[in-house]
């Protein structure tokens, strides 16, 4: 039987892209080219920085937005306008439903960022004149970005499999956060003693360790990253988003939907 | 004109009314409530508390510090403000949050280190801003020359800044003017040469058209104090002889075997008071000099509030 989860992502590609989710490129253009022009007017020395800095920022943040605000809404609206039933009524297996909709949440925001990549390099070279090999280190950045985004989708989903677009969009948020304290949050377990200590490494494990992912600065000194750090963190983004689809699945899997 | 038109028309007409009343009322709310608090309002002072709060975005959070600092020495240097509180806690926050961003060391020193109103004042701490900046980036040379800089100019230790500067010299890819600077400064620490090659070396080895200005004002600055000097002591050396001043720098060059009436570097003549004191014509044009100014000058009226 052949699967349905290519058909599922496309038409939630295509539902963002009619819900005009690729309109926030326009404010990143604007962002991102007043920037460019207005930093050298007003600082010193850091036109470039800043490009670097907030174009990677944007491409960030933007999508991390994006991924919880069309994340959360995935299966509830699906359910709220009752295509869900139809959907499920055709042979379409309830995890290829959730699996369709993290690809096409996924494929939206790696559009959206390969949009928004063309912006940093134009405004880089509106301030540079000129490419330089180190540019090149921006797209191991842009990179763990969409890895970042894999996993922040996969939360968004697996918030949305069972709670309500606004819980959801808490949770997921918060997770958000968090997770950019990871390192703080082992520091703190490692300070434990006795059963304290194994609850907060085990919730330091849980959390997702978005820190790691956050190379911007060190490639705006054009510092290179090392390709262990680029696997290991590619196999972390993997195995943590399929474990939030799966426990995604799971749960929608068991969910009563009457 | 059908009602949808009319109402398209009615709330243009209205919303640009209201945009433009706003920006008015804006400017005069504005002109009522001076910027009494904001310039000197730190918020957020702990940089470990910033650099958590940038949820791992601090390298566009120390730019955004580093423009607010630029603009707050700006702001106040511009007004000859006596005091800068804020400065140094404004660069200390921009380099925890990004140790690497070597302009903050740099500029941050020039900025901290001068007395006002051409800096804060504050050589201590630039010392300090240094430091920390060389712990971070122990291999950058140019931090070694902007330390040994701080010492040579604003805290007069010569023997430290010639050790500065032989410990950046031994840096890989360091510049070898680090080793000629060191030399000099066991040898003629103070003199005008000496100062002139720091700044002439700060000239040749940036890309900052403003660097490039403050290096240029400052050597323009010290030909007028080393000329200033010499004619002072002309104008000694003839009293000495004559028994009396000279009538103008025209007949104290003639009695000096000058070879022309002396100019300062915009091509003006130096003026020589009834006093017998040598002073620039334009002192304004010169802000760096220490020498040749009328007494009790101050280069520009400084705002009362900045203090």
């Amino acid at each position: 039987m052949k699967s349905s989860i290519p058909h599922i992502a496309s038409n939630t590609f295509r539902e963002a892209v009619r819900d005009r989710v690729l309109y926030n490129l326009i404010a990143f253009a604007l962002l991102l080219s007043g920037a460019a022009i207005l930093v050298g007017q007003i600082s010193i020395e850091i036109e470039k920085l800043v490009v670097i800095n907030l174009g990677l920022t944007a491409v960030s943040l933007f999508g991390v937005v994006i991924a919880i605000f069309i994340g959360i809404g995935l299966v509830s609206k699906e359910i709220e306008k009752r295509t869900l039933y139809t959907v499920l009524s055709r042979p379409v297996r309830r995890w290829e439903f959730i699996v369709g909709k993290f690809f096409g949440l996924a494929g939206t925001l790696t559009v959206n960022t390969f949009f928004m990549a063309i912006g940093v390099f134009a405004a880089l070279f509106y301030v540079s004149h000129r490419f330089v090999r180190a540019d090149a280190l921006i797209f191991v950045a842009l990179y763990f970005i969409i890895l970042e985004f894999l996993i922040v989708c996969s939360l968004s989903l697996l918030f949305s499999s069972f709670s309500s677009p606004l819980l959801s969009a808490v949770f997921a948020f918060s997770l958000f956060v968090i997770g950019s304290f990871s390192a703080d949050l082992r520091n703190f377990a490692a300070m434990a003693h006795g059963v304290s200590r194994w609850l907060a490494t085990g919730a330091a494990y849980l959390v997702p360790n978005f820190s790691a992912f956050n190379v911007i600065t060190s490639i705006a000194h054009e510092q290179p990253v090392a390709g262990q750090l680029i696997l290991q963190n590619t196999l972390y983004a993997l195995f943590y988003a399929a474990m939030a689809l799966s426990g995604a699945v799971l749960i929608f899997e068991y969910r009563d939907l009457k | 004109m059908n009602h949808r038109r009319k109402i398209t028309v009615i709330a243009a007409t209205t919303l640009l009314l209201s945009l433009a009343a706003s920006s008015f009322l804006l400017h005069r709310v504005d002109q009522l409530r001076p910027q009494a608090t904001l310039d000197e309002v730190l918020f957020l002072s702990s940089p470990a508390v910033i650099k958590r709060a940038s949820l791992g975005y601090d390298g566009l959070m120390a730019c955004i510090y580093w423009t607010r600092a630029v603009q707050y020495f700006g702001y106040r240097h511009h007004y000859h403000a006596a005091s800068y509180n804020l400065l140094a806690p404004l660069l200390e926050i921009t380099t925890r949050l990004d140790p690497h961003l070597i302009i903050a060391y740099e500029f941050g020193a020039s900025f901290l280190s001068p007395q006002p109103p051409q800096g804060a004042g504050e050589p201590q701490r630039a010392v300090e801003l240094m430091q920390y900046g060389i712990q971070q980036n122990p291999d950058n040379w140019r931090l070694y020359y902007d330390l040994g800089f701080v010492y040579y100019m604003d805290l007069r230790d010569y023997k430290k800044a010639a050790e500065i500067f032989q410990h950046g010299s031994q840096l890989p890819h360091a510049h070898p003017f680090l080793k000629i600077l060191a030399a000099q400064m066991a040898q003629h620490a103070g003199e005008y040469d000496t100062a002139r090659m720091l700044w002439s070396a700060t000239y040749e080895n940036t890309e900052d058209k403003q660097i490039k200005e403050n290096a240029i004002e400052h050597l323009r600055a010290l030909r007028v104090d080393e000329d200033v000097q010499h004619l002072q002591q002309a104008v000694t050396r003839f009293g000495e002889r004559t028994g009396r001043l000279p009538e103008n720098t025209a007949e104290l060059a003639a009695a000096e075997h000058l070879p022309g009436i002396p100019l300062d570097p915009d091509g003006h003549p130096y003026k020589l008071t009834p006093e017998g004191r040598v002073e620039v014509r334009a002192p304004d044009d010169f802000p760096f000099a220490t020498m040749g100014l009328p007494p009790g000058y101050t280069s520009r009226p400084a705002l009362r509030d900045y203090h």
